[in-house]
């Protein structure tokens, strides 16, 4: 029992006697949570405007850094290499909506889920085909020193990636909310029918939205390689994207980044204080158990639009 | 299937009393009562948006009223969720027919014998002695359920690839397995065409002589409604504008504003 | 031989009933049962023993464990990797704390530890439906996987961190452990999972299997006519993570004889819902076409451009692997979310009206 408290308090007594470098661990959570934010903000796109829960978005952040580099070592300078990429991936979303989506349509949406499985398979092995498997160094010349802000050690190159994030977010939001695009999409989003109706092809829709989605996942996959190299990894940050939508809500875009702030805190704080005890390494599942005790309370997430059940 | 018992309207089984059910700031009931009485048929009706399917969801437990109680059997009931509904005894179809797409039109009925099945999990796993005998007896009772609705014939088909007219047949059929004391129809006759809608009417009125089931439906046909039920409480905006026999509802001036002002009938 | 069932009246509910109701249907099952038997153990060789037939035999029964609850139930989970591990480990602990104990009744009670954790993760499936379930075993995923890797209580403080399959008999026959021919641990492995599959036919032909798929196809019209979700989910989870607990401990006993947590991780999932996708989603013979699938495919995707003359890198045939198995699934999903057992069973139905076209 003693044990049991000990691993439960003990921990709490630390972050009481060094307050400094608890607010340290909750800066840099706060900074990885933008960073999933970033990604788990793909998802909640193009669920939003096609009901589609794309499990391939990670594979579309390996592509797109992987593409990027790739564009770079061939010799493009940066901004040709950045055009190229994005190009490919409003190519790949022309793709995916013709073979995949447009046969698919009104399908149950648990297989278009996995139908999105099946597509991220295909793009892992054929990115990776292309451009070849090895760890790839990613520079875009954002400097890594760490700098003092009153008395906490900060990381420069997160708090871009934070600049970054908010900025790309900001830009959503306004295009969501003020072009005549934005608001074509969030009427698909409330109503497919009646965006048919008032005459949005719902096939130019779910391009644009692929592509906007396409566009995030190049932006996490640069800012995510540059952290960590670009190699196949970086598929699998996307699997901690998905604990951040069921946190957020699959629908909300403020939960997505609300979300991904809490598990890159809760993740942080609990590694650093209590992991080591129990072996370390439960970055692999934490955000889905805390995620999972959410979900018990409320199953709709936090932003989630309340599901009213009706026969 | 119930043994056939004299067509009597007795005590009363199922009682209404200022039911009010609120979605957000949408009232969709306010303050509704009624009754209905064992063996008799009793239709709910009223225009497009009053609160029929809500009452239906509220008596067999799919909504919790916000106010108001509801007796079924002499037992006011508490929150209940439908599954209990359907242990005591009350079944009912749906206004979009929900059966079970992936099974065939056999496997829906056998549904409605669910609750009357007991055998435990290890003899489902042998699927042998006693789990076959009563897997026997119960397709039995469902033949029988079969053959009253007369849809032999597509026993076996999946229920997806059957007509929407038959597959309303069929979804009837799972809620008659269920032997159930109170039946409870949504629109059993949207969208069918007059030779089906004629069956269907046949098709409720023996359930209710032969065995003696108590029904409550809800339903648009004027005509058909007027004919086959007992009484006929009419509901319009979530209250309760008129309640009675037929010819008395039918010449409530309160319910021919009703029906005139939305144009529907 | 013709395929008729013309003139064979079912004179009773029993013999409708039945599992293979038409007479040539029981005769080839009889075939093929021989040849699994008795053919393959003399034809085979220990290579196509080993590396096909033993490993088709374990996904087979982790196929049937996910489709249950998955193509029965309608509950989608990324955790069977997961639950194989939690079998693996649960046999292995059992074997070498009771030495005593018959390996079948090892193999039987990991599945039942893993059903019961099973049933653990499977509790928010109350709250939570479709993706969000999804999303939630893969709590089970990491965290199993984890908690196997981490304690090391699980492998008896084994410093490598590897489980070993100590060597265990059936009859006077070793079935695991070096000792053991790759003849016997066919012969046990396949006895194993023509019994499983024979009890998974059961269960989703009678009343269990039919509150599964009232769930899966309309939940709220399945708690209408008096089928408690939760308990009927919770039991597809008991169910499905006993099948796939069971597959965890014949992969690590049978098929590879020692092996480490990371052989059950997030790939493994993905690989056996591939099996089902394409196997037939609801189909107890489509779990084993699909494990048959995704054993041959590598196989032929390896001997097929050697063959051919060009042979390719690994790494190459690993990422046409994926592309593979990728672009097969959308394209089952699309043309026939059915998979193989649907082929098979309009080319059955093809055969009953042959030489009429209709």
């Amino acid at each position: 029992m003693d044990a049991v408290l000990d691993f439960l308090f003990g921990p709490l007594k630390e972050i009481w006697a060094y307050p400094t470098f608890f607010v340290e661990v909750v800066v840099g959570g706060l900074l990885t949570g933008v960073m999933y934010s970033l990604v788990a903000l793909g998802f909640v796109l193009i669920f939003k405007a096609s009901g589609v829960f794309n499990f391939a978005q990670g594979a579309m952040v390996l592509s797109a850094a992987l593409s990027f580099v790739g564009f770079n070592e061939l010799g493009a300078p940066l901004w040709l290499a950045l055009v190229l990429a994005l190009a490919l991936m409003i190519g790949l979303a022309f793709v995916i909506e013709r073979v995949v989506l447009r046969p698919l349509v009104n399908q149950a949406p648990i297989i278009l889920f996995m139908a999105t499985i099946g597509v991220t398979f295909f793009i892992d092995g054929f990115f990776q085909m292309l451009w070849g498997e090895d760890v790839k160094r990613l520079d875009v010349g954002i400097p890594k020193d760490p700098i003092e802000i009153s008395g906490v050690l900060v990381n420069t190159f997160d708090i871009v990636a934070a600049v970054v994030a908010g900025t790309l977010v900001a830009t959503l939001a306004f295009f969501f909310q003020s072009t005549r695009i934005g608001r074509a999409l969030r009427a698909v989003a409330d109503d497919h029918q009646a965006a048919q109706s008032v005459g949005i092809p719902l096939q130019t829709i779910w391009v644009i939205v692929w592509s906007v989605a396409g566009i995030v996942a190049l932006v996490a996959g640069i800012m995510w390689g540059s952290k960590l190299g670009v190699q196949f990894s970086l598929a699998l940050v996307a699997l901690k994207a998905l604990p951040v939508l069921i946190l957020g809500g699959f629908t909300s875009i403020p939960g997505a980044i609300i979300g991904g702030l809490i598990i890159g805190v809760g993740e942080k704080v609990a590694e650093v204080f209590w992991a080591e005890k129990i072996g370390g390494g439960i970055e692999d599942w934490f955000a889905y158990i805390l995620a999972l005790f959410f979900l018990m309370f409320r199953p709709q997430g936090l932003f989630g639009e309340r599901i009213i059940e009706r026969v | 299937m119930q043994h056939a018992a004299p067509r009597t309207i007795g005590e009363t089984l199922l009682k209404v009393e200022d039911v009010s059910l609120g979605f957000g700031g949408v009232k969709a009931l306010s303050g509704v009562s009624f009754d209905v009485r064992r063996g008799e048929i009793r239709a709910i009706i009223g225009p497009n948006g009053a609160g029929k399917s809500s009452m239906l969801n509220c008596i067999n437990g799919f909504y919790q009223p916000s106010d108001g109680r509801i007796t079924y059997k002499g037992k006011a009931r508490g929150a209940m969720r439908p599954y209990e509904a359907a242990r005591d005894g009350i079944a009912r179809t749906f206004q979009n027919i929900a059966l079970f797409r992936g099974m065939s039109t056999l496997d829906n009925i056998m549904t409605g014998r669910m609750l009357k099945m007991n055998r435990g999990f290890l003899w489902q796993c042998l699927h042998w002695g006693p789990a076959q005998k009563e897997e026997i007896e119960h397709r039995e009772a469902v033949e029988r359920v079969i053959d009253f609705l007369e849809i032999q014939a597509i026993r076996k088909v999946p229920v997806g690839r059957l007509p929407y007219g038959l597959q309303k047949r069929v979804e009837l059929g799972r809620a008659l397995a269920a032997e159930p004391e109170l039946l409870l129809l949504d629109e059993p006759m949207a969208g069918m065409n007059l030779e089906e809608k004629e069956d269907m009417c046949r098709f409720i009125l023996d359930v209710n002589e032969q065995f003696g089931t108590t029904i409550a439906l809800i339903e648009h046909d004027m005509g058909v409604v007027m004919d086959i039920s007992d009484r006929v409480v009419v509901l319009e905006y979530g209250r309760k504008i008129a309640d009675g026999v037929p010819d008395e509802v039918k010449a409530d001036p309160k319910v021919i504003d009703a029906y005139l002002g939305t144009g529907h009938g | 031989m013709i395929y008729r069932e013309a003139g064979q009246y079912k004179t009773s509910y029993a013999a409708d009933q039945a599992i293979f109701p038409i007479l040539q249907d029981r005769i080839g099952l009889a075939i093929l049962l021989l040849v699994a038997f008795v053919g393959a153990p003399l034809v085979a060789s220990d290579y196509i023993l080993s590396t096909i037939l033993i490993p088709f035999l374990v996904f087979s029964v982790a196929a049937l464990g996910l489709n249950i609850l998955t193509g029965y139930c309608g509950q989608l989970s990324l955790g069977t990797g997961g639950f194989m591990a939690c079998g693996a480990y649960a046999a292995y602990k059992f074997a070498t704390a009771f030495p005593e104990l018959n390996i079948v009744f090892v193999f039987l009670l990991s599945g039942g530890v893993t059903a019961m954790v099973g049933v653990v993760f499977g509790v928010p499936s109350l709250r939570i439906k479709g993706f969000y379930l999804a999303v939630a075993t893969l709590a089970a995923q990491f965290f199993l996987i984890w908690l196997f890797t981490k304690v090391p209580w699980f492998v008896n403080y084994s410093p490598s961190g590897v489980i070993s399959a100590p060597p265990r008999s059936v009859f006077g026959f070793y079935v695991t452990g070096i000792e053991a021919t790759s003849h016997a641990k066919y012969i046990f492995c396949l006895s194993f999972v023509a019994l499983l599959a024979l009890v998974a036919k059961n269960l989703v032909r009678g009343r269990v299997g039919r509150a599964w798929m009232a769930i899966r196809d309309m939940d709220i019209a399945a708690e209408i006519i008096g089928i408690r979700p939760l308990h009927t989910k919770l039991l597809a989870f008991a169910v499905s993570s006993f099948y796939c607990g069971v597959a965890g401990a014949l992969w690590a006993f049978i098929y590879t004889s020692s092996v480490e947590a990371l052989a059950f991780d997030i790939n493994r999932s993905f690989q056996i819902l591939f099996m089902i996708i394409i196997g037939g989603l609801g189909s107890i013979l489509g779990s084993f076409l699909g494990a048959a699938f995704i054993v041959l495919l590598p196989i032929l995707l390896n001997a097929g451009p050697t063959a051919m003359g060009a042979p390719l890198s690994t790494s190459t045939i690993a990422h046409l692997e994926l592309m593979t198995f990728g672009a097969l699934i959308v394209f089952f999903l699309i043309v026939e979310p059915h998979g193989l057992a649907r082929l098979w069973q309009i080319g059955k139905e093809k055969l009953r009206l042959w030489p009429f076209p209709h």
